[in-house]
């Protein structure tokens, strides 16, 4: 039998704005560079977590997303994680490369993999679940319905947070939503779609 | 829902440009490891298993320009043609192309001679998918070391969804300065060919390679053939770039694994682990495995003939227990000297022939990912 899958919840980080289910909860002033902007959401949403300052920025974007679309509540351990983006880690392989001139920096190295952020996302809610990351060129609903879809048929977990979290050269899209069994809208393409570009934007 | 099967597969290597190539090589327990003293970062040089442009721009001329494709493209192309090659019959418009890397092009980065966004990785899988004419749109799966098994268990998903009715599933990656430093900045680097498991190991070596398999149903009848049964990731939760001390995402992906197909460990003839030979890492495996109950299973790393191919790494192995699966062939552990972990593990120390019928293929990554995949031997 096949199971119902709705989205519950959903984040977007654009354009110096953070939206909680389509309602705009910060946004930053104009001149605001990007790491300042990250710092502000941390505050806004009065974040205790030192791991944080450490993170990358592509991490720093997936950690924040999920602080404010669970409320830092995950409660299902098994809910898996499925994330995509487009410049996989490229922001921080460059900063690694410039690095290299001088002298490799492990701590800059051990981010040149996107998937990190699923690793740095499982330590903060202690989620030993499925994980799989993809690279596309622009954000692929049905890829992630597709995938999820047979995940959660499988049995694999009935939870599912996904994550399109994209950054280069300091241009960041961050789209963040969780999928259950019941409550929401529809997980369908055209309401995935629907919710990554809003037509008030 | 009907099964998928491991179907034709290529590898190319330091140590072959096919799959036989490289079996027969495992068979006479050739290594691809070499001393090279190509990079800046190692005074005194560095153990590798890379495969010289020559050899590729020699296969490769006959069927490409070959300045309009970086080296990974070269190689990537060279694996999938080989699996495309024998089977004329396949549509392009309804199979899939999962192409599962860490780096991709990170060997072009602050080079001009290509355009800078080959180093995206759904460019690159754009590029090889194109060549070849395929309709869809490449899915890139990127997540550490278990990125090529995991491109596995994502084709056989997206079959069962129904976004394609076959799937090649293509893995490469290089060895680059970038990655090298990388490791070594780590001093995650042996100075010596890699030793997976033994007491004397000191760190991994790092290969070069690709691979691609064809993934789907298959109605050819009374032939034995390697289905996929089932696949499952868990993260560790523990930390970003050091394994668990318990084992504990790769003994509960195992377990969760065993018990969803109701399999008991004893059934397991054969155990395709990841052993990177760094201290922690095969320690950590040889807890999970223990805890698992899979103490007895006669194990191997692949490590030691081509070092750690990354993004391939999974993919390779799984292709090498397939034809273990099928030929009965237990492959020795290559650069085993002697136990180095605190639990028992039954190490594989000769190459044997033996009964086989069910085998799991186990790998662990950075961002503390694990991934368990049953594979088993069918005759339909």
């Amino acid at each position: 039998m096949r199971k119902q899958h709705f989205i519950k919840n959903s984040v977007i980080i654009r354009n110096a704005k953070v939206y909680k289910n389509g309602e705009l909860i910060l946004q930053a002033t104009a001149d605001m560079s990007f790491s300042k902007f990250l710092k502000s959401i941390y505050k806004q949403q009065k974040l205790k977590y030192p791991k944080f300052f450490k993170m990358d920025g592509l991490s720093k974007l997936g950690y924040l997303g999920v602080e404010i679309l669970t409320e830092g509540q995950i409660e299902d351990k098994e809910t898996a994680l499925i994330f995509a983006n487009s410049a996989s880690s490229l922001e921080t392989d460059e900063a690694y490369a410039d690095s290299m001139k001088e002298f490799p920096s492990p701590s800059l190295f051990v981010y040149t993999l996107p998937n990190i952020m699923l690793g740095e996302i499982s330590i903060r809610h202690q989620l030993r679940s499925e994980n799989a990351f993809f690279v596309s060129e622009e954000f692929d609903a049905s890829l992630f319905i597709d995938y999820v879809k047979t995940l959660v048929q499988q049995g694999k977990c009935e939870n599912v947070l996904c994550g399109w979290v994209n950054l280069h050269n300091n241009d960041y899209d961050v789209f963040l939503w969780e999928i259950a069994t019941s409550g929401g809208t529809d997980f369908n393409e055209e309401e995935l779609k629907k919710l990554y570009l809003p037509t008030h934007e | 829902m009907s099964r998928n099967y491991l179907l034709s597969d290529t590898i190319i290597s330091p140590l072959g440009f096919t799959t036989e190539d490289n079996l027969k090589a495992i068979r006479s327990s050739e290594s691809a490891l070499k001393l090279h003293h190509n990079s800046r970062f190692f005074e005194n040089g560095y153990y590798a298993g890379l495969i010289e442009n020559k050899l590729i721009d020699e296969n490769f001329k006959s069927i490409g320009d070959l300045k309009k494709y970086t080296k990974l493209e070269k190689l990537l192309i060279l694996a999938i043609r080989q699996v495309l090659d024998p089977h004329p019959e396949l549509d392009l418009s309804h199979t899939g192309l999962i192409i599962s890397t860490t780096k991709g092009n990170i060997d072009q980065l602050g080079n001009e001679q290509f355009s800078s966004d080959r180093l995206y990785l759904w460019k690159m899988a754009e590029v090889v998918g194109e060549f070849f004419g395929f309709k869809n749109k490449p899915v890139v799966v990127s997540n550490a070391c278990i990125s090529g098994a995991l491109a596995i268990k994502t084709a056989n998903d997206l079959i069962e969804s129904g976004r394609f009715s076959k799937a090649i599933v293509a893995g490469g990656d290089l060895v680059s300065n970038f990655v090298l430093s990388g490791f070594q900045s780590f001093q995650a680097i042996s100075d010596e060919p890699c030793r997976p498991f033994s007491s004397d190991r000191k760190g991994v070596s790092l290969g070069e390679a690709t691979a691609a398999i064809l993934i789907g149903p298959d109605d050819s009848e009374n032939t034995e053939k390697i289905e996929y049964i089932d696949a499952i990731t868990t993260n560790d939760a523990n930390h970003i770039s050091g394994p668990s001390r318990t084992g504990e995402g790769l003994y509960k992906s195992i377990s969760e694994l065993l018990k969803r197909n109701k399999i008991e460990p004893g059934e397991i003839d054969y155990l395709s682990a990841h052993g990177t030979a760094t201290i922690y890492n095969d320690e950590m495996e040889a807890i999970a495995f223990n805890r698992a109950g899979l103490g007895e299973v006669p194990l191997n790393s692949f490590k030691g003939y081509y070092g750690h191919t990354l993004g391939t790494s999974a993919l390779i192995e799984s292709i090498l227990t397939k034809h273990g699966l099928l030929k009965n062939e237990l492959f020795a552990s290559l650069n085993f000297t002697g136990s180095g972990v605190s639990e028992e593990l039954n190490i594989i120390q000769k190459n044997k022939e033996k009964e086989l019928n069910l085998a799991l293929k186990t790998a662990s990554g950075f961002g503390g990912c694990n991934l368990a995949m049953l594979l088993k031997k069918v005759r339909v």
